[in-house]
């Protein structure tokens, strides 16, 4: 049996290379990877394409996020229900460069970003919904009408690498996530080719978990870290 | 300048919370629509949904009390209560998008007369925020939106077509404003109730469609 767990961040993400594109989990805080981003950062690769709910720095938060890369170039494209500010006076890291040309962006409603990733850890070759339908979102899309209504076309979103925070973890990798922390985590675990995880809690034996409260079945794992106590607070789950 | 009182932000919240049904799954958007969930519903059991994976919410969680784990949609924290579930997004989305929800309530930068509403991205902006707002619109039973009637320079919110990118389609059928209640039906906009201070030809000068008087126009209700 492959083991799963790693010892350090930078050694779970040493072979990304340039160019990969890469899942980010998370939702306003929980379940945001600052472990494995900050050591992408460090290992220093490009042109990533990053798909995420935010090109990340939610509010004023020190923390680390997906800004990290986006403001130190690393990244050449996000795919993301927020390219701006919830608040039109409030400005994203990311704006300043996106506005300027320097970094791509496809925007997408959230629901629609989340179907895509499923489709693409399901098996599923495309999907119909009725979110943007009247919008710029529907530029150039197929629509199609079913019983009256009109919906979009709408196409898997995969990657090759996903980065995600879980809670806890059995060798084996079978994870489970607390509260708000799941959100994109269990469907991009799915989507994405190499699935990387880093852990609030230290890992548990093989049966430790009940296989009934497994949320994200360890064969969607390949590579985990637990967060060290001594982590600083720039990486530590609080806002 | 006027000595005219417009509506506070939590007397709007409150005045769409008053809609609220017995049993109703209620999403809240980010801004004025997240003050809803202080509005307290004397014999009525609201669930409370955010997209980001949670149904049966409880209040704002003080400080002290957050758990760093539990945010509504909006990224504040909130209390778990008993009977609360958690899931993943597309899970929630699922849920959205089939119907669940009986009411979105939403902050919008305008609302045309044929219930058109826009709500991400402002003029002169490259990017946007769409977040949840277009799958909610599209499938929520109601879609209520709060926002101030006018820009700060005192441009019309509420018009006869939306000049910014739409959010959806003719789905809008409430707005609560600090100037009033207005309804929109297949005629167009209605004043339903206004601001104390305020008649209704003031209310239709700061509104760039027509708007009907409803025959029982009432003053702004607030909650006892």
């Amino acid at each position: 049996m492959r083991n799963k767990l790693f010892d350090t961040f930078d050694e779970a993400v040493a072979d990304i290379p340039d160019g990969a594109s890469i899942m980010f989990s998370g939702f306003a805080g929980p379940g945001t990877p600052r472990n494995l981003i900050a050591a992408l950062h460090r290992q220093g690769a490009k042109e990533i394409h990053a798909i995420s709910n935010t090109p990340g720095r939610w509010g004023d938060s020190s923390l680390v996020d997906l800004s990290l890369l986006v403001q130190s170039r690393r990244v050449a494209k996000v795919s993301a229900a927020f390219t701006a500010a919830t608040h039109p006076s409030a400005k994203l890291p990311f704006t300043e460069l996106y506005e300027a040309g320097e970094i791509d962006a496809e925007l997408m409603p959230q629901g629609t970003l989340a179907e895509r990733i499923r489709a693409a850890g399901a098996g599923i070759a495309g999907f119909y919904t009725a979110a943007g339908v009247g919008t710029e979102i529907a530029d150039g899309k197929e629509v199609r009408n079913f019983d009256g209504r009109d919906y979009l076309l709408e196409l898997p979103l995969p990657a090759d690498y996903a980065f995600i925070h879980a809670h806890t973890a059995d060798d084996l990798g079978n994870l489970q996530y607390r509260l708000t922390q799941r959100n994109f985590g269990p469907i991009m675990a799915r989507a994405a080719k190499v699935t990387i995880v880093e852990l609030d809690e230290p890992i548990v034996l093989s049966g430790d978990i009940d296989p009934d409260a497994v949320h994200t079945p360890g064969i969607f794992v390949d590579r985990m870290i637990v967060i060290p106590a001594d982590a600083t607070k720039e990486v530590k789950n609080q806002r | 300048m006027t000595n005219k009182k417009p509506i506070d932000r939590q007397a709007m919240a409150n005045r769409i919370a008053m809609e609220f049904q017995d049993g109703w799954v209620v999403n809240l958007g980010i801004g004025i629509p997240t003050l809803c969930s202080n509005f307290v519903h004397p014999d009525k059991e609201i669930v409370y949904q955010a997209e980001n994976g949670v149904v049966n919410y409880g209040p704002m969680a003080v400080d002290g009390e957050e758990d760093l784990w539990l945010v509504n949609a909006g990224g504040q924290y909130v209390l778990p209560q008993p009977g609360m579930a958690t899931m993943d997004h597309s899970d929630s989305f699922a849920l959205i998008r089939a119907g669940y929800v009986d009411v979105t309530v939403l902050g919008a930068y305008e609302v045309a007369a044929n219930g058109d509403f826009a709500n991400w991205r402002v003029t002169g902006r490259k990017g946007g925020g769409i977040g949840g707002a277009m799958d909610l619109a599209v499938s929520a039973k109601n879609v209520y939106v709060i926002m101030d009637h006018t820009t700060r320079d005192g441009q019309a919110r509420l018009v006869e077509r939306c000049a910014l990118p739409l959010t959806a389609v003719g789905v809008v059928k409430l707005i609560a404003t600090n100037l009033g209640l207005i309804e929109v039906t297949l005629s167009g906009f209605v004043l339903k109730e206004i601001a104390p201070d305020y008649s209704p030809e003031e209310v239709q000068a700061l509104t760039g469609a027509p708007l009907a008087i409803a025959p029982g126009l009432r003053e702004f209700q607030v909650a006892s």
